[in-house]
């Protein structure tokens, strides 16, 4: 994925769950940056709208979805993929 | 202080439309929940939910005044004219002016409201909407058509606490009938919130399970709604024994708190101190409590927390409790919830039955207490909790007792 959208996503993660940016790595985990499953849910929706996209998630098992950072850059990147086809 | 018998019930659910049916289902395990279709922008949409099926109001009004109502006032007045047949209680002018129609509501007139923006938001539809709209959509219709229907002149009103809304209204209404401000009232809750609008706010939350409601279980995944509505005709013992009707149960006491935390995500120390609360009020210790009906949403969270408050209130009695979730069945009604769940509660008493919580695959490591998984079990009911913990934070838990 090119830096530009991975920036623009982290971007979004730093706004609506109001983290510092600096913290983001991919290798973090949300739990450990203090995101909430609601946090999580504003953090989802603001990605589908920038991007266009549809991103399934239930707050419910929203542990073993998203772990990491980088886990929510890489299902943007899924569907962003599955979109372009 | 002045005892408070329940002398009357009515019911129209998504399990039944009279309290032998709901009653039969309920023990059975047979549940309500289906998948909902919705006509949207020409494309089919479907969702997991509970409704009210083959609902016919002319069964209860006559058909031209039923246009004045909204759904949710519909089952509203159909359940309570159920619940004073069930009394079996007529009123005079003067025990007309002793009586209260408190009622619960999360929303009120979702149909209305919703139809009326989906017309003017239409291009292709005439800018106008139906005249009753707005007698319809509010949210005290539901208080008002049940006193008009019954004749009721004394207190009415509605209260509104989200999912705690049926709890907090019968709450209110023992106290009223404590104090000696009535004799006699009608309380409940009724919701119709299966539009395709609330549905899209609930999915929008992401808390929605993607197929059925399995609360305490392992591997859930969320709530998923219902509609309805259960009303009570609640009487001072006195009364109800002067006049020589059948109780029900005793209505024991009520409790209440909030969390002051969070708009959605539950407390264990606000909701813990609505239960004990309730127990207090009721003169209840712990150990004399058999059955608890559970807030049960089958969320991850409310679950969790649900289960630490019993523990956190009940000690080692927690694990003698036999708990259960109704909301698998019927689902989640919102502001209903805690009146259908109150019926329920009222015949696990009554009947010496446990209901069962369906849809439970097996023990969550989080969630290890007996919740009566996929049968009902018999067994004696001495007393029983009710618990609803809102969104906002707003905690109800009410008490009943078997009357001997």
């Amino acid at each position: 994925m090119p830096q530009l959208e991975i920036d623009e996503i982290l971007d979004v993660v730093a706004q609506k769950a109001m983290i510092d940016r600096g913290l983001l790595r991919p290798e973090a985990k949300l739990s450990d940056l203090n995101v909430s499953s609601l946090d999580m849910v504003e953090v989802i929706f603001a990605l589908e709208d920038k991007f266009g996209i549809e991103l399934p998630f239930n707050a419910n098992t929203s542990t073993a979805d998203f772990e990491t950072v980088g886990d929510v850059i890489k299902k943007v990147e899924e569907q962003l993929a599955a979109k372009k086809k | 202080m002045r005892r408070i018998a329940i002398t009357g019930m009515g019911v129209i659910s998504p399990i039944g439309h009279s309290v032998q049916a709901f009653q039969d289902n309920l023990f059975a395990g047979k549940g309500g929940i289906e998948s909902a279709t919705f006509s949207y922008r020409g494309n089919d949409v479907h969702f997991p939910a509970a409704p009210v099926k083959d609902f016919d109001i002319g069964k209860w009004m006559d058909a031209k005044k039923a246009s004045m109502l909204d759904r949710f006032s519909q089952f509203a007045v159909a359940a309570a004219l159920d619940a004073v047949k069930d009394a079996g209680i007529t009123f005079t002018p003067q025990t007309a002016e002793r009586t209260a129609v408190i009622t619960g509501t999360g929303v009120g007139g979702q149909n209305t409201l919703e139809e009326s923006y989906m017309k003017l938001l239409d291009a292709n539809s005439s800018p106008r909407v139906h005249p009753f709209t707005i007698p319809r959509l509010m949210a005290n219709a539901g208080s008002s058509q049940i006193s008009m229907a019954t004749g009721i002149t004394g207190p009415g009103f509605t209260v509104a606490s989200a999912c705690a809304s049926a709890i907090h209204a019968m709450g209110v209404t023992l106290h009223m009938l404590r104090s000696g401000l009535i004799d006699s009232a009608i309380t409940g809750g009724s919701e119709s919130c299966l539009t395709f609008g609330t549905l899209k706010g609930w999915e929008a939350l992401r808390v929605m399970a993607p197929d059925v409601c399995r609360p305490f279980s392992k591997d859930r995944a969320g709530m998923v709604l219902g509609e309805g509505a259960a009303m009570f005709v609640l009487e001072t013992l006195e009364n109800a024994q002067k006049r020589g009707a059948k109780i029900h149960a005793e209505f024991l006491g009520f409790g209440m708190s909030s969390d002051a935390k969070d708009i959605t995500t539950p407390d264990v120390n606000g909701a813990s101190r609505a239960v004990t609360n309730a127990l207090k009020d009721s003169g209840l210790k712990p150990e004399d409590v058999d059955y608890i009906n559970a807030h049960g949403t089958g969320t991850r969270i409310n679950d969790l927390t649900e289960t630490a408050v019993l523990k956190n209130t009940f000690g080692s009695h927690a694990q003698k409790l036999a708990i259960s979730a109704s909301k698998s069945m019927f689902g989640h009604a919102l502001g209903a919830a805690g009146a259908l769940e109150m019926l329920a509660t009222i015949l696990a008493v009554r009947e010496d039955i446990a209901p069962p919580t369906m849809n439970y695959l097996g023990q969550d490591p989080e969630c290890d207490l007996d919740y009566v998984p996929n049968k009902a079990r018999p067994m004696k009911i001495r007393a029983a909790l009710n618990n609803s913990f809102a969104f906002g934070g707003l905690n109800a838990v009410v008490a009943v007792k078997k009357f001997n």
